[in-house]
């Protein structure tokens, strides 16, 4: 692919999701996509960070634990400090990070199925301390935060206060898009960096990687920060739309749907995360109807799916990178 | 502290049991199990079925769930993770396709019996009472004696039959298993059959005494995993420790941390976290199993 058709698919996608996406929503009057395609980005973003982990060979299921923590951080920041959410968006990323750094050094050492298995547990540890801490309310949760206020620069209005708005779901979508375009963008400049070449030679073989001076100790924690980071943004943002956070926000389950949304999408492709979170959500909206068969349908669907595409749905692709993923949302 | 220990031993028998299968599946294909838990319930329905609905001897319902999951068990195998093994780049693959099924038998379940708490009639009535030191419901003695016949069964067959070497040669090396004649694929097939069996019996006893319902798959799936990582995974003493220290710890954190509210489990598991992290491997597994 040359350079300028690069360019202009980059431009089509930016332009589908930031004009034709909300147009279509509003000529067709179907508000609540705005709800579920927010959802979905937020879940990428989550789930982007966990594929990070798979690219450096490490099977992550305690994404949950990080969004979790972000949601947290950010609501008792807002709500009990009246910090603005534009500011603790970043402190919560930024604190998840800082506590991935203390849990990944041990644990970091840990491969395969102990790594996956640890992760996991902490997940639930990290569900459990927030109904045992005195500051997070138990089980009872922080509910009633307040919607992200203006941002004004020397009079200027950069971002107006969302509780100001008719209507906040257009705006907290373009948030999640953008915060989304950033997050995949970000991935795929590391992927395509040095840093992403080691961190694909921590995933074929650290004891080789590491004896032609390629420092995995250290590699494996940047890539387990990053990917903790867009956890907390991820929950944080969550927080902040659904203007509640329990301990049951963020669980097991959807540690291992965050996991699964990498599968699904395949792990050797940057955007595997966006499409496969994509398809998992929007399938399992669409067999709502389906009632009580719900779970039944779409577990079939999907073992069905892990039969016939093993590699996950990218690896279907006709051409070299990604794109089409995008442009299919 | 009689009770409490008591109370350990019983626990812990029974996980010993559910960790078992699952080990015994980890060591076999490299596969982790998500699955676990809702064949324990499945188990724990059949049972439920045959010995709470149709009113047959309680043996009869045990030994048909033992048959039913040894059945589904294979069957999981020979067509679901059989075909993701072969075909899949990396054998994380194996995982989602583990968490579809657990998705999937969990649809099943409920789809077949409901979402409501299912209990049995008591298999023997009274209590055991040692002057009030430790009191024990017979059936709970009894279900304990079980699972604990169940675990030295498995190992002796595990040590000394055809089957049981077979196994463990495939869980050493599977190509050096392949070259002295062991059909490889039949074995992982019999390997998985039997561990879904395991879990599937457990279920069956513990049906008489805790009931069942849909929801526990998940639960006891990742306890399963804990006390498998404490043992070390795919090593079946591993297993067996894990579970009974996993029912020793869970008995007197209930006790002794009683009084501090709900966070016997937070410490189990933090503590779980830092055990890991001085040793990866658990107590007695080979490192990076």
């Amino acid at each position: 692919m040359t350079r300028t058709t690069k360019i202009v698919g980059v431009g089509a996608v930016l332009a589908i999701l930031l004009v034709g996406i909300p147009a279509l929503i509003n000529i067709s009057g179907r508000w609540d996509l705005y709800y579920t395609l927010t959802s979905v980005a937020l879940l990428s973003i989550a789930s982007g960070g966990v594929w990070l982990t798979f690219y450096i060979g490490r099977i992550n299921i305690g994404q949950g634990a990080y969004a979790l923590m972000g949601g947290y951080v950010s609501a008792i920041l807002v709500v009990k400090y009246g910090v603005s959410f534009w500011l603790t968006l970043p402190i919560a990323g930024l604190f998840c990070g800082a506590v991935s750094v203390l849990i990944g050094i041990p644990i970091l050492r840990l491969r395969g199925v102990y790594f996956a298995m640890i992760t996991l547990v902490l997940t639930e540890v990290a569900r459990l301390s927030m109904l045992a801490l005195p500051i997070t309310n138990g089980a009872k949760g922080i509910t009633n935060i307040p919607l992200p206020g203006a941002v004004e620069v020397f009079g200027l209005t950069l971002i107006p206060d969302f509780a100001t708005l008719s209507n906040a779901k257009p705006a907290f979508y373009y948030l999640s898009i953008v915060l989304m375009i950033l997050c995949f963008a970000g991935l795929y400049r590391l992927v395509n960096s040095r840093l992403g070449k080691l961190c694909r030679s921590l995933q074929q073989n650290e004891e080789l990687a590491s004896s032609i001076g390629v420092n995995i100790a250290y590699l494996r924690v940047v890539a387990y920060v990053i990917s903790s980071f867009l956890g907390g943004i991820g929950g944080a943002t969550f927080a902040a739309i659904s203007q509640s956070v329990y301990p049951s926000s963020f669980t097991i389950a959807d540690s291992i749907n965050f996991m699964l949304n990498c599968f699904l999408g395949g792990l050797g492709y940057v955007f595997g995360p966006m499409l496969g979170t994509l398809v998992l959500y929007f399938g399992w909206d669409l067999l709502f109807q389906t009632g009580e068969f719900q779970l039944l349908i779409f577990s079939t669907v999907l073992i069905a799916l892990i039969l016939a595409l093993p590699n996950g749905l990218l690896s279907l692709r006709f051409s070299k990178a990604g794109k089409e993923s995008v442009g299919r949302e | 502290m009689e009770q409490v220990l008591a109370n350990g031993l019983y626990l812990g028998a029974q996980y010993a049991l559910i960790a078992l299968g699952l080990t015994l599946i980890f060591a076999l294909m490299n596969v982790l199990n998500f699955a676990h838990g809702q064949l324990y319930v499945l188990g724990g329905f059949v049972t439920y079925t045959i010995y709470g609905q149709l009113e047959m001897p309680f043996v009869a319902a045990l030994f048909a769930a033992a048959v039913t999951l040894a059945l589904v068990g294979g069957l999981m195998e020979r067509f679901l993770f059989r075909t993701v093994l072969k075909r899949s780049v990396r054998e994380e693959s194996t995982m989602l396709l583990a968490a579809g099924t657990a998705f999937f038998l969990d649809a099943i379940i409920l789809l077949i019996f409901g979402e409501k708490q299912r209990g049995v009639p008591k298999i023997v009535d009274g209590v055991f009472n040692w002057d009030f030191r430790l009191i024990m419901p017979y059936d709970r003695i009894l279900i304990g004696f079980l699972a604990i016949f169940a675990i030295a069964a498995f190992v002796l067959y595990m040590q000394y039959s055809k089957t049981g070497r077979a196994l463990r040669a495939l869980a050493q090396d599977r190509v050096a298993a392949q070259l002295m004649g062991v059909n490889v694929d039949r074995y992982s097939m019999i390997g998985f059959a039997l561990g879904a069996m395991l879990a599937g019996v457990v279920g069956g006893l513990l049906v008489t005494i805790t009931g069942v319902n849909s929801g526990i798959g998940g639960p006891i799936s990742i306890k399963a995993f804990m006390m498998v990582m404490i043992g070390g995974a795919g090593v079946i003493s591993g297993a067996i420790a894990g579970g009974f220290i996993l029912g020793m710890l869970e008995s007197v954190g209930l006790s002794v941390l009683h009084s501090y509210g709900d966070i016997t489990y937070l410490m189990i598991f933090a503590s779980l976290m830092v055990f890991l992290s001085i040793r990866p491997q658990g107590l007695m597994g080979k490192p990076w199993g």
